[in-house]
């Protein structure tokens, strides 16, 4: 598969940010103690980093993170891909230091979202903007109300269940049991979510990802510099992104996400198919959202993904491991999950999981996804 | 709101929808090349890339495509609960909307109403059409 062991680009280094209430740092400095971590565990240091990643960051992100950390890199990108970007600044890293333009490449994000109460449920959008002409006059719980519409729609079109999308929140409670750093341990059944309050119909709020403060990141290098490093690297076998649509009238079909785009691209580089995958970090923004993704990434059929998640087959024990850190839904939510993903699929690849740890994980997925089902990204990663 | 101003809401591009939303006239764009309709405006067709685009009154008649109830405060102007959907005009396009009126579901019939507002030209909700449910169920988009 792929290419020849002395190429290829790995992930020598992973880490999260403080995570949860984050009282004692800025995002910045959040950035700073999961950076030097990552490196530790690739054996360098800040001074060795010539390429930068950076989404949510501020205006002009890589600029002011770069500054902050003492880097001046060679390469940088903050592209805007939402809470898709991390992954798709695999894709960009990979592409860059396979062509020699980075050696070292540096992705990270933090937020502090639950402390500063910054999250609001209307789009901030500029007032000549089409989102506040066609979109904002109406009133949807924004993301909430889009995500709605999309679960609506697919239990419409395939008699999905509340039930199913239940069974996706309490797979995500049982790993987040077994993950000390995670949110919501406590116990947590199908009757549970489906008594939990409605907020947009059909999605109750235990059907909706937690609110917190986190961040992580991760370095990307190529083989030679990868062979240094602390501990196990992971190769990146293939990544792959897209878009489909900024307003959800716009989405060419409501149940198919751009998923099937960058998952075509990434296992095609991968030269994988989803039944060699051991395990999946799919982007559990909302319950629908990861049913949506096994369907899109071709798991099970358009259509079947309900059926799929249901007699606990992504939880713990279960035929396809999926959110195994407990996911947006019970581990931890910045806003943008994406790096964090990418830093539990590391972590499983390793096999450093303690009770979480999928036996024998071989090649793992960690799956983006931005805005409204807007965007996606698609990490294929192996332990070699 | 003065005149002047109203006349002048929206971009550029979209200015024309809203003043026919000011005659409750749902204005769509129907491209001259390849008659496919269009919504929102663009200066070009997005399904053949024409330049010939124009404006043409819809019928005003939907289909329902999704829908969800939102029961949580979002801003101080809306009071919840209330409905948010999808839905695909008849000539094929998809707008976000407000359901009002009766009851309402995926698949069933709906004709535009105009929602007078301070400030801004009425906007288009739709409310069901008594008659029986769903000619298309959207998925021919």
């Amino acid at each position: 598969m792929g290419k020849g062991s002395g190429e290829g680009v790995y992930i020598a280094g992973v880490a999260e940010t403080p995570l949860g209430e984050v009282y004692d740092h800025s995002e910045f400095s959040m950035v700073a103690v999961a950076a030097r971590e990552a490196l530790a565990e690739a054996g360098m240091t800040l001074r060795d980093v010539d390429a930068l990643f950076v989404n949510y960051m501020g205006e002009e992100g890589s600029v002011q993170l770069g500054e902050y950390l003492g880097i001046h890199p060679r390469y940088a990108d903050s592209s805007d891909l939402g809470g898709a970007a991390f992954e798709a600044f695999v894709h960009h890293a990979m592409v860059a230091i396979n062509a020699s333009r980075c050696e070292v490449a540096l992705i990270a994000f933090a937020s502090r979202q639950r402390t500063r109460r910054g999250r609001r449920h209307v789009h901030p959008a500029d007032p000549l903007s089409l989102t506040a002409q066609f979109d904002n006059p109406y009133g949807p719980a924004m993301p909430i109300s889009y995500y709605a519409l999309v679960a609506a729609r697919h239990m419409y079109e395939y008699g999905t269940s509340s039930e199913q999308l239940a069974e996706v929140a309490v797979a995500a409670r049982r790993w987040a049991q077994l993950n000390p750093k995670a949110w919501s341990r406590d116990p947590l059944t199908v009757e549970d979510v489906l008594s939990s309050k409605m907020v947009s119909d059909p999605l109750h709020r235990l059907d909706c990802c937690l609110i917190t403060d986190g961040g992580g990141v991760v370095i990307l290098t190529n083989a030679a510099r990868a062979r240094n490093a602390a501990k196990r690297s992971i190769r990146v076998l293939g990544a792959g992104e897209g878009h489909t649509h900024w307003h959800l009238s716009q989405m060419p079909d409501l149940t198919i996400s751009p998923g099937v785009i960058s998952s075509r691209e990434a296992f095609g580089m991968a030269g994988v198919t989803p039944s060699d995958v051991d395990l999946v970090e799919p982007y559990d923004a909302f319950t629908i959202s990861v049913i949506m993704h096994l369907e899109d990434l071709g798991f099970c059929k358009k259509g079947e993904g309900g059926a799929f998640v249901a007699a606990g087959r992504l939880g713990p024990g279960g035929a396809l491991p999926c959110m195994t850190s407990g996911g947006g839904l019970s581990y931890n939510h910045p806003g943008a999950l994406g790096i964090l993903l990418l830093v539990e699929a590391v972590r499983q690849l390793r096999r450093e999981c303690g009770p979480r740890q999928v036996p024998n994980a071989q090649i793992a997925v960690a799956h983006g996804m931005g805005g409204f089902f807007s965007v996606a990204s698609t990490v294929v990663l192996a332990r070699e | 709101m003065t005149d002047e101003a109203r006349l002048s809401y929206g971009d550029p591009i979209t200015a024309p929808f809203w003043q026919g939303a000011e005659q409750h006239r749902l204005l769509i764009q129907c491209c001259r090349t390849c008659g496919a309709h269009q919504f929102y405006p663009r200066p070009f067709c997005l399904n053949c890339q024409s330049d010939l685009v124009e404006w043409v009154e819809a019928a005003g008649t939907a289909t329902v495509y999704s829908l969800t109830t939102v029961r949580l405060p979002v801003s101080p102007e809306f009071n919840p609960p209330y409905r948010v959907a999808v839905v695909q005009l008849d000539e094929g396009p998809r707008m976000l909307t407000n359901i009002i009126g009766g009851e309402c579901r995926i698949g069933d019939c709906v004709r535009v109403q105009w929602r007078e507002r301070n400030g801004a030209p009425p906007l288009p909700v739709f409310e069901p059409v008594a008659s029986e449910p769903g000619h298309n169920d959207g998925q021919t988009a």
